[in-house]
Parts: C-alpha cells; structure tokens; sequence
C-alpha cells in the first residue's frame, strides 16, 4: 500500500526565477498611472481652465507663470512622462493584440517609439530650459515677475 | 371545499408550431475545393424546440452531412456550444422561441479554433492550455485515511468555478483569443482559479506562476465577452480578476 501522494514531475517544481514578471508589472503601472492621471490631467484642467479668468486668461504669461513655479514643473514632467508611457504601453498592447504579421508590428512599434521619444524628450526640454522672461520681449506679453526685462 | 373543474383538453392549447430557417457556415474538408459556405434550411418547428431540436431534424430528415457535436443534448457535456447569431452559447440551452425568428437563425463554429469539419472543431489547443494550468488536486504529505475536510465556507470560495463544462464558449468568445491563439484563454484561468483558491490545494504558487507568463492572466482586456457566453452563468471576468489580484497579493 501506498502511504505517501506518487510524486508528479517536471511542472510540480517551482520555477520562481525562470520567469520574469514584466507582464504584471506592466499592467500594475497602467492601472496606478491611470489613477494618478485622472487626479493629475482634471487638476491641470481646472486650474487652467476654470479657475481665474477661465479660457480667456491663457496667453505667453500665463504659461509662463505657471511653469516658473517648481510645482507645476514636477507636476507637468509628471503628468507627461506618465500620459505618454500609459499611452505609448497601451498602443503597444493593442498592436501586440492585432498586428499579426511581423513586418506590420516592426513598422508599427518603431513608429510608436520614434514619436514616443520625440514628445517625451522634446517636453522634457522644455519644461527646464524654458525661459519665462525673454530678453526683448513686450512687457504687457510676460508674466508680472518679469521686471528686470 | 370542492374542487372547480375547468373546462378539459381545450384550454390547455396545442403546442404552437412554425417553420424556422436556420443558417450554417460549413466546411467540407473533403471536397474538391475546401472553403467556407453557407446554407440555408427550413424546418417545421415546435415552440418548446431548442437549436439543436431543429438542427436534428434538419440531419435527420433533409441533409445527413451536416456535422456538429453533441452527446447529453441538455447542458452537461459542453459538446455543442456554437456561435448562434453571433453570440456563442449551447444549442442545447438556446431556446428557438427566444430567437428572433422572422430572420435565419445563423449558426457558426466558435471563433479561433480550427474548423474540421462544418461545426466541428478542434478542441486540442483549448484543452492544451486547460492541462497547463494542472487541473488536478495537488497536495504533499501522507495520503489521508479519511476525505479531505473543508469547511462550508472554504467550500464558498471557488464554488462558482466549479460549474465550468468546457465547452469552450468563453475561450472563444474571447477577442484577444481570436488575434492570438496562445493566451491561455478564460476556461484554463477558470479552472485554475477552482484550485487556486480551493483551501485543500497547495499548488498555487505554481499555478500562479504559470499564469503569470506573458501569454497568461494579464492579457486579459476585462470585455467581459467570456462572462457573457457562460453558459453555466460562471462569473468568469470577476475569477480572472480574482487571480490576478491573488498574483499581486503574492508579488508585495
């Protein structure tokens, strides 16, 4: 008589290291940015469209103003580095899924990437090498701190 | 008291019958040139007949080649799920009086599995990714000398996926199953998620793991196409959702 369960192969062992986790990562991050990102873009929405002058407020000074200020300099890197990695995993999710042939998901993917990079390096600059008050520039056009120009 | 006597036989009504046209998407593999076709037939129906009632009649009486699966014929076995005007579900639990009958009923194999032969498909693919998952009790130590005891509540846990027949309805009812063949598909994570979460078991962590692959739990895009196509009314989404969540429990 047996008194022990038989033993089962191969696919009984753990094989914790063999696989990668890279997938549920992945869908981790599009379920905690996508949070984030409401709070983030409806922020973002409201001070710029609602609050204050509403619309119409919205001109060189106004930007300038807001990205002059430490806060909104993390929060707009933030809210571009996070809308374009969700956006850019989820087109890619959505080629993987209907891209059957190779060369298609090949040209698709590097498209996605180049404009990926592109916005994302391109935004990057500009939220920390942007000027507020350039030099010439008509006072009535800039942002109230701008004295010295 | 005594009993009111109705008035007999008349009231009760014979049972309505009408013709219904159904629709087939065959396949010969056979013929000279295999592709795809449709056909129509017309049979007289009754309105107790379910789908495959007309679709006997039809292999019975008018064109004996027309080729389909079924064994129990009454929602047990799983061997008839098709997908009837557009939707899949079981001919056998498919009532015609719930169809919209001025129209061909249109009847197709399930999506994303090879056709063999008219309705007939190939299942192995599906049933590869359901003996991935190990559908079997895995336990270490000593064989009990008694049953494993569970309590009512344990129990309560998995009850829900133990309803799964394997017919395959919610697998290819799945579109990320129709792009792409290797996801595991919702049957193979519905049977997981009965033994994952079933408290006897001690296999989890690798079921766990093989679901975590690439092609396993989190391909899933949440439509809620397989909930929709159960014919068993398994809440398959919310169990995929359960086992992904049981993934990341385990990850942090």
């Amino acid at each position: 008589m047996a008194t022990t369960t038989p033993t089962i192969a191969a696919p009984r062992s753990p094989h914790r290291s063999s696989r990668t986790s890279w997938e549920m990562y992945g869908w981790i991050f599009m379920r905690a940015s996508g949070a984030l990102l409401l709070v983030l873009i409806f922020t973002h929405l409201i001070v710029n469209l609602v609050m204050g002058g509403g619309v119409s407020q919205i001109d060189f000074g106004f930007v300038a103003g807001k990205l002059a200020k430490p806060v909104w300099q993390v929060w707009d890197l933030l809210l571009l580095w996070l809308a374009m990695i969700h956006g850019t995993n989820g087109l890619r999710v959505i080629i993987n899924d209907y891209a059957t042939r190779t060369g298609t998901r090949l040209v698709l993917k590097s498209a996605l990437v180049l404009a990926f990079t592109v916005v994302v390096v391109l935004g990057t600059l500009v939220i920390f090498t942007f000027d507020p008050c350039p030099v010439g520039a008509p006072a009535d056009l800039l942002p109230s701190f701008c004295t010295a120009g | 008291m005594t009993a009111t006597t109705t008035s007999p036989a008349a009231s009760v009504g014979e049972v309505p019958s009408f013709d219904v046209t159904l629709r087939f998407r065959r396949f010969d593999p056979d013929a000279a040139n295999p592709e795809p076709f449709w056909q129509e037939f017309t049979v007289t129906a009754h309105g107790t007949d379910r789908v495959l009632d007309a679709m006997h009649k039809v292999k019975w009486e008018l064109d004996g080649t027309l080729t389909f699966r079924r064994s129990c014929a009454h929602g047990i076995c799983g061997s008839d799920a098709m997908r009837i005007n557009g939707r899949n579900r079981l001919a056998c639990k498919t009532l015609l009086k719930d169809l919209d009958l001025s129209k061909p009923i249109v009847i197709e194999p399930i999506k994303g599995l090879p056709v063999v032969k008219d309705l007939v498909v190939d299942m192995e693919p599906f049933f590869a990714s359901y003996r991935e998952v190990m559908p079997f009790l895995i336990a270490q130590g000593n064989t009990p000398s008694k049953e494993r005891r569970q309590s009512p509540e344990d129990r309560a846990r998995y009850d829900d996926t133990t309803k799964c027949i394997l017919c395959a309805a919610c697998t290819t009812s799945c579109p990320v199953f129709w792009t792409d063949g290797q996801y595991f598909g919702p049957a193979a994570i519905v049977n997981a998620h009965r033994f994952i979460f079933d408290s006897r078991d001690e296999g989890a962590a690798q079921r766990l793991e093989v679901l975590n692959d690439k092609e396993g739990v989190w391909r899933c895009r949440t439509t809620f196409n397989c909930t929709d196509a159960c014919p068993r009314g398994i809440e398959v989404t919310k169990a995929i959702a359960e086992v992904k969540r049981a993934m990341i429990t385990r990850a942090f």
